[in-house]
């Protein structure tokens, strides 16, 4: 089966007042039909900026090579036109602030709308009653009400929910959602999270996850790929990542959270420094300066993203070893 | 008896914002040296609660008694000596630091303020602070601008605790922070909670840093605490239907974990505080209310065997009640 998004040596520099920074390199991974896919990493990892080269969303400073596959179109050489055809019909987004990107003035039916008649053709009533719905599906109750409201009248959560019916309004095969429960109540984000799940299943899209909650990953995410400092690191299916991570940094950010299931002795583990800002593409590890395992070779040469003790990928000279099976009845 | 008494009493506290009832009468006492956990959701009223106890806000009535002495309505004037013994912690240290102090500036401010010490002996004091927040001694003629957040963070933790305070409240203090960060402060808080010997009233959203943090933990829901309970007891049996709904909605970071839970999925919005709903607060979302829970308000009295507090009708006095999902504690 072929791939629904597949992305190669996406490379994404920016020129900036303090000179050059390499924002993305080289970052390859596909998202399959209706696959769940993370991108995580901390601030600064340059998940935001994939996901938004991916249908041009980067400001003029910003200059991309690679190539990115959208169902057999190569998204990377279309116009501004064709862009916009992509963005919201096959490829929808949902960001973190609800309140920043909806308009304040215009009514929720009326911001549902636009969408529609710009994709869809769909006018009057019709748009209203498909509003109607699409509200019905992100679990907004007395949608019909909803409709005529301003974002204002709306909680945080019930405006995430808007924006994830605008994002789905033509149902879209792909919806890039950035962050979208971070400014959300954990008991809004499991309903959040839930709409995200329902919506897979029926209007089967794929979703791309940029997140650094590794508690919504484990929640929801099928497959898992891990950034630093603008590179891919590890890519693997959820369970195998938590499982046995390979690269030492994703190790680090799963000991770094506070985790009940598997409570750490003694504190949390801390990943000392910090994620640098890149003016080039170094020929060495990124990671280097925080690594307990760093040497010589990791300072002078990349790691290449090749299969790891575990079986998935892992950019890294020193991969950690599979970990030994707890013993039966140690788990919580 | 003084190693006894508690540190902070909040007696029957009430702080209205004109018509909202940000926080409604509410007990609660830290021992000496204890930590204990608020947690709540945005609206609950945990930060005002905060704000109250170190006096940043007036309170419309109750007792707040640090040290035995009840600093509710206290004038100005009386109540700025006895700021020594309390100090707070804000969730964005950005916005929190003077951007035109020096960190030594920052940091040795409680001292003069307070007439603690002489230039020299503050000094020194300010160096033996920074070393103990794990800050180089280069860093005092930093400014606030030259810092990372986390370091910021640990400046905010040794300006709070230079005048030696016997209670410290930290306000979401490491929700600004990235994951890896996160982790750091959390450690660094644990360490000189427990070096120091301070009492820490540690409010959050996050279950989990609570779970790592505290020995006592209190929720709080609409202006009230609904449960206060030990630790490890209200992660392994929370007994109020809202305290199991947030445990349930959190996500553990393990997929296998995750994925296997029973959740509770609360429907609506948390209600306004300006019309709190009447009876129990929570019954306009409890999917277990009786008829009983819209009309009387239940007290918070202890149950079971180790008189863990809650206010709900349906919690017999032997702590037994409703279970309203398998796998929502997250322990055993």
């Amino acid at each position: 089966m072929t791939q629904l998004l597949t992305v190669r040596e996406l490379t994404v520099r920016f020129r900036t007042e303090d000179g050059p920074v390499f924002a993305v390199d080289a970052a390859s991974f596909d998202v399959g039909h209706r696959e769940v896919l993370a991108i995580v990493g901390e601030s600064g990892c340059g998940k935001s900026v994939t996901a938004m080269a991916l249908t041009g969303l980067l400001p003029a400073n910003a200059t991309i090579t690679g190539s990115v596959t959208f169902d057999d179109v190569s998204l990377l050489g279309l116009g501004e036109s064709s862009l916009r055809d992509v963005r919201g019909r096959d490829i929808a987004y949902v960001f973190q602030e609800p309140m920043t990107s909806l308009n304040p003035v215009l009514t929720v039916g009326r911001q549902i709308g636009e969408v529609l008649r710009r994709h869809q053709q769909m006018r009057g009533a019709a748009a209203r009653r498909r509003a109607v719905e699409l509200l019905e599906l992100v679990g907004i109750p007395l949608p019909a009400r909803r409709i005529g409201e301003y974002p204002h009248q709306l909680s945080g959560g019930m405006r995430q929910r808007v924006m994830i019916a605008m994002a789905v309004a033509c149902r879209p095969r792909l919806l890039v959602a950035d962050e979208p429960t971070t400014a959300l109540d954990v008991t809004i984000q499991a309903g959040i999270l839930d709409v995200l799940r329902n919506l897979r299943t029926e209007i089967g899209m794929a979703v791309l996850l940029i997140t650094h909650d590794l508690g919504v990953v484990a929640d929801i995410a099928d497959r898992v790929v891990v950034m630093y400092a603008g590179r891919t690191i590890e890519e693997a299916r959820a369970d195998a990542l938590f499982a046995s991570p390979s690269h030492p940094y994703t190790r680090g950010l799963l000991d770094a959270v506070p985790n009940p299931a598997r409570h750490a002795e003694g504190g949390l583990r801390e990943i000392p420094g910090r994620v640098p800002i890149l003016a080039s593409s170094p020929d060495a590890c990124t990671f280097v300066d925080r690594c307990a395992y760093g040497d010589d070779l990791c300072r002078s040469s990349r790691p290449t993203l090749a299969p790891g003790p575990a079986g998935h990928p892992v950019r890294c000279w020193h991969p950690l070893p599979v970990p030994a099976p707890a013993p039966a009845g140690e788990r919580v | 008896m003084r190693g006894t008494a508690p540190v902070l009493e909040v007696v029957d506290l009430v702080k209205h914002f004109g018509p909202v009832r940000a926080v409604d009468g509410v007990n609660l006492t830290v021992a000496p040296g204890e930590v204990v956990g608020l947690v709540g959701e945005s609206g609950s009223g945990k930060s005002t609660l905060g704000r109250c106890v170190t006096r940043l806000e007036k309170v419309t009535s109750g007792e707040v008694r640090v040290n035995g002495q009840d600093i509710a309505h206290l004038p100005r004037r009386q109540l700025r000596p006895l700021r020594r013994a309390f100090n707070i912690v804000f969730q964005d240290p950005s916005s929190s630091l003077n951007p035109r102090m020096t960190v030594a500036d920052i940091v040795s401010e409680p001292l003069r303020l307070h007439r603690i010490g002489t230039p020299a002996s503050r000094r020194e004091r300010v160096t033996e602070l920074l070393d103990q927040v794990g800050l180089r001694a280069e860093v005092v003629r930093r400014y606030p601008h030259e810092l990372s957040g986390g370091q910021r963070q640990r400046v905010s933790l040794a300006r709070a605790l230079s005048a030696g305070p016997s209670l410290l409240v930290a306000d979401e203090p490491t929700s600004a922070l990235d994951v890896s960060v996160q982790a750091s402060v959390l450690n660094l808080i644990g360490r000189l909670q427990a070096d120091l010997g301070f009492a820490c009233l540690f409010i959050t959203h996050d279950l989990a840093s609570v779970e790592f943090l505290a020995q006592r933990v209190a929720v709080m829901y609409l202006g009230l605490l609904v449960e206060v309970a030990d630790r490890a007891e209200l992660f392994a049996r929370p007994r109020h239907p809202y305290t199991q709904a947030l445990l349930s909605a959190a996500p553990i970071p393990d997929p296998a974990t995750q994925r296997s839970r029973q959740r509770i999925v609360l429907t609506g919005d948390m209600p306004s505080p300006v019309d709190p709903p009447p009876g129990c607060r929570f019954h306009t979302r409890c999917p277990v209310a009786v008829a009983q829970c819209s009309t009387v308000v239940p007290p918070l009295r202890p149950v079971g065997p180790s008189g863990a507090l809650v206010a709900c009708h349906l919690v017999h006095d032997d702590g037994t009640g409703p279970v309203l999902a398998h796998g929502v504690a997250v322990r055993s």
